[in-house]
């Protein structure tokens, strides 16, 4: 399934509009709380990811999910890596990347291509183009498994909570490949 | 410092390609001349002809006279053309592409400006082989011109200083392309640009130009600024490429300023009425992009 | 034929050994290689370990130290084609004549390819290689039709390796100076095309446009398939019209060709993109180690399979069918 999956960047699915408005009016610090230990977990078990990002590894990131009424911007800075959730983008940011939340969620696991997103024009680059690459290449070598990630921010109620990701990680591709089918 | 004058790069009509060199040879202040069709194969047969003659005059006037090989040779005739051209034993043969240097290297040749001679080592190499010139590629920065011409000091070290640069070769005729033709039928439109076709950005910005299966800068590369540092950097020939325009006023022009009878600036403003309307660049030398013009009390990198 | 596959990162390099690859290529983080791009390649750790893992899976690591070495800079170079040899790389991808001499020199025993970026493009240049620096193969640049490439393999002494897919170099590789016309960077020096440092991309209400060194070099209306930010394949204007001058934004893919090339009696096929994902990375070789199955068991490949992939979503036959001159 995996491969069969990342052979298309054919629409993955979006956020209903209608839930992407009714999580608007949510509080942003509790998200910021939770992302940040996410944030802090992945960059203490794959320090090679600053070798990667090199010199970019300072830079601010505003990561935009198109679907979502957020933008998450992230400072992958090695002494205090940093991530904010803001309604409005803030002008310091070096680059911004835009897609799909599943997009960058897939993006992220390394399923799939980000030069492939950007030929199909699903995904958006501004700004530092050159910190971007670093950054997806960064990630891409790091292997990242989202739902193992947040399961870990949960100490022994990991597994279930790893095991309920996933299961709904799998619902979200499995709708990708309905969709290949219809299409 | 000796003056060399590049091969003609587009299909002019051949009786003003050999009218021009035969000019060239009565009043051109140039040491060298290569002459030849390098870029496309099929345009060979149309100079052929005159080509005897050309070298003729040419020496007479004591020039020394390179015949240039093929850039890119893929195909069969290619081939047979470039061995032809190592065969000529009495001729010093202008190397553009390594095919030629099986059957010549031990004798005596010249290296053109495309074959990849980037650092003192392939430098060193070529030079083994029997290299005596050897015309740097255009995009070299002057920090590495100087290292590769103190390490060949046997070696005439040159580097392209007028023209047009020539950027890239393909196997894609784009001269063809353009005039929706295919390249085996390309009824050689390449000879209605005989400065080449200019290629502009979406904004309208003069960028390249295309001259059949050649892409080359719109801006017309000028070192006439630069020759004190080239002189240092132990450059001992400047190239000048053809173009549409008086290329033996241009050749005039440079050993004026050479020879000190002209200032550099008073040069440069007579090869921009020479050639008007073109944009002249140095960027490559300075380590800059090689579109843009560097002043040369810049340092140089 | 065996199946020659980029990697970018160790992960992409795993996905490339699980996906059937028979080889890998890759490169060291630096100017050294023509893929210098930010976040990419390999430290010399990365690679003994890649190594070690490849070969314990029966895999073969080529190194590829294909930039022209920086005149005054030779020792660069020249240390990482020693490193590459104590590693235990299976062999050298170089277009540098001086590096090949140094190779040849320093390190008789070691295979050597002749890199694309060699540009050696007929068998009296393939030739020159073979007998000067016992050069083992030949990476034949994408100008060439299948008929030239069975007419070269048969009279070289060396073996041929063929792109099969990915990024379409219009121009003769080796051979182009508009990168750094444009930005002062070129493949040949600092081993990037159209940098990233120099690239910008602007969202506009017609679409998005992407600049290269301050110049347009195309405008993509909202849902038009795009490619990379190359100047061979950007829209520009002539008298005679505007449009994709050089080349449309496309990869190449030979999925068709298989049978042809192995007819002609290539030895290797190379896949482009040590630039991209894990994900394409083990889509492509999987697609190719299925159809280079299929070839042997007279079965069909998928060759619309690899469309999300191609630049422009699109393919081409590039040079090996001749009408694309």
């Amino acid at each position: 399934m995996r491969s069969l999956f990342s052979t298309s960047t054919d629409a993955l699915p979006l956020i209903p509009p209608l839930l992407g408005r009714a999580i608007s009016p949510l509080p942003l610090p509790p998200l910021e709380f939770v992302l940040n230990g996410f944030l802090d977990r992945i960059l203490s078990r794959n320090p090679q990811i600053f070798d990667r990002l090199g010199p970019h590894a300072g830079k601010r990131f505003a990561i935009k999910p198109t679907d979502l009424p957020f933008i998450f911007v992230i400072e992958a800075a090695a002494q205090r890596p940093c991530l904010s959730v803001v309604r409005e983008l803030s002008a310091d940011a070096d680059a911004q990347i835009s897609s799909s939340m599943a997009n960058l969620l897939a993006l992220v696991e390394g399923r799939l291509d980000g030069d492939a997103l950007m030929f199909s024009r699903q995904l958006a680059i501004e700004g530092d183009v050159e910190a971007v690459l670093a950054l997806r290449n960064a990630i891409d070598d790091a292997r990242l498994d989202m739902a193992a990630e947040i399961g870990g921010l949960f100490g022994p109620l990991g597994e279930p909570v790893r095991r309920l990701l996933g299961a709904a990680r799998d619902a979200i591709l499995r709708s990708a490949q309905l969709q290949d089918r219809l299409s | 410092m000796q003056l060399s004058l590049g091969p003609v790069l587009y299909n002019w009509p051949p009786d003003h390609w050999r009218d021009f060199y035969f000019r060239i040879a009565d009043e051109a202040p140039v040491d060298v001349v290569a002459v030849g069709e390098i870029v496309c194969s099929k345009r060979a047969p149309f100079f052929d002809e005159h080509l005897p003659a050309v070298i003729e005059r040419l020496e007479r006037a004591g020039k020394t006279v390179l015949l240039g090989s093929l850039i890119l040779v893929s195909q069969p005739r290619e081939r047979r053309q470039t061995a032809a051209l190592a065969e000529v034993a009495d001729g010093l043969v202008e190397v553009n592409d390594l095919t030629c240097l099986r059957s010549i290297s031990g004798r005596p040749h010249a290296i053109g400006p495309f074959v990849n001679i980037y650092n003192e080592a392939a430098a060193s190499f070529h030079a083994a082989q029997g290299a005596m010139r050897i015309c740097l590629p255009p995009e070299l920065p002057l920090a590495s011109v100087a290292a590769i011409t103190a390490a060949v000091p046997q070696v005439v070290i040159e580097v392209f200083a007028f023209g047009r640069t020539p950027l890239a070769i393909s196997a894609r005729c784009y001269h063809a392309r353009v005039h929706k033709l295919a390249k085996d039928n390309c009824r050689f439109v390449c000879d209605k640009d005989m400065d080449g076709l200019v290629v502009k950005t979406l904004d309208n910005q003069d960028f390249l130009t295309i001259n059949g299966v050649q892409t080359l800068s719109h801006a017309c590369t000028n070192l006439l600024r630069d020759v004190e540092k080239l002189e240092q950097g132990g450059v001992r020939s400047l190239r000048l490429s053809p173009q549409a325009c008086d290329m033996v006023e241009v050749a005039r022009t440079f050993r004026d300023v050479l020879d000190g009878r002209k200032d550099a600036e008073a040069g440069c403003r007579h090869i921009e009425q020479i050639y008007p309307n073109v944009p002249v660049a140095n960027g490559f030398l300075h380590s800059a992009p090689g579109f843009s013009y560097v002043a040369s009390d810049k340092p140089v990198g | 034929m065996e199946l020659i596959c980029p990697a970018g990162t160790p992960s992409a390099l795993k996905s490339a050994i699980e996906a059937g690859a028979d080889a890998i290529y890759c490169g060291f983080n630096d100017e050294t290689n023509a893929r210098n791009f930010p976040g990419l390649n390999f430290s010399r750790s990365e690679l003994s370990e890649a190594i070690t893992f490849a070969h314990g899976r029966g895999v073969k690591i080529l190194v590829a130290i294909n930039t022209f070495p920086r005149a005054s800079a030779l020792e660069l170079w020249q240390r990482a084609v020693d490193d590459a040899v104590k590693a235990g790389a299976d062999a050298l991808i170089l277009a540098d004549i001086g590096l090949m001499d140094y190779a040849a020199r320093h390190h008789p025993a070691q295979r050597l390819h002749v890199s694309v970026q060699a540009a050696a493009a007929n068998p009296d240049a393939i030739a020159y290689y073979v007998e000067t620096f016992g050069a083992r193969r030949v990476v034949l640049p994408r100008v060439l039709s299948v008929p030239e490439i069975a007419a070269i393999t048969r009279e070289v002494s060396c073996e041929t390796e063929v792109f099969v897919f990915g990024g379409l170099c219009v121009m003769a590789e080796g051979r182009c100076s508009l990168s750094s016309y444009a930005t002062a960077k070129s493949p040949n020096m600092q081993g990037v095309c159209s940098p990233a440092s120099h690239v910008a991309y602007a969202q506009t209400a017609q679409g998005v446009s992407s600049r290269l060194g301050g110049f347009t070099i195309n405008q993509f209306a909202p849902d038009e398939p795009a490619g990379y930010p190359t100047l061979c394949k950007g829209r520009f204007s002539t008298e005679l019209g505007a449009g994709y001058i050089f080349e449309d934004p496309v990869s190449l893919d030979a999925t068709r060709l298989l049978s042809g090339l192995r007819d002609a009696g290539v030895s290797a096929l190379k896949i482009e993109g040590r630039q991209r994902g894990r994900a394409y990375v083990e889509s492509v070789v999987r697609h190719f180690r299925h159809a280079l199955t299929a070839l042997e068991t007279g079965g069909e490949a998928d060759v619309t399979r690899l469309k999300p992939f191609t630049e422009g979503q699109a393919s081409t036959l590039g040079a090996y069918r001749k009408t694309w001159r």
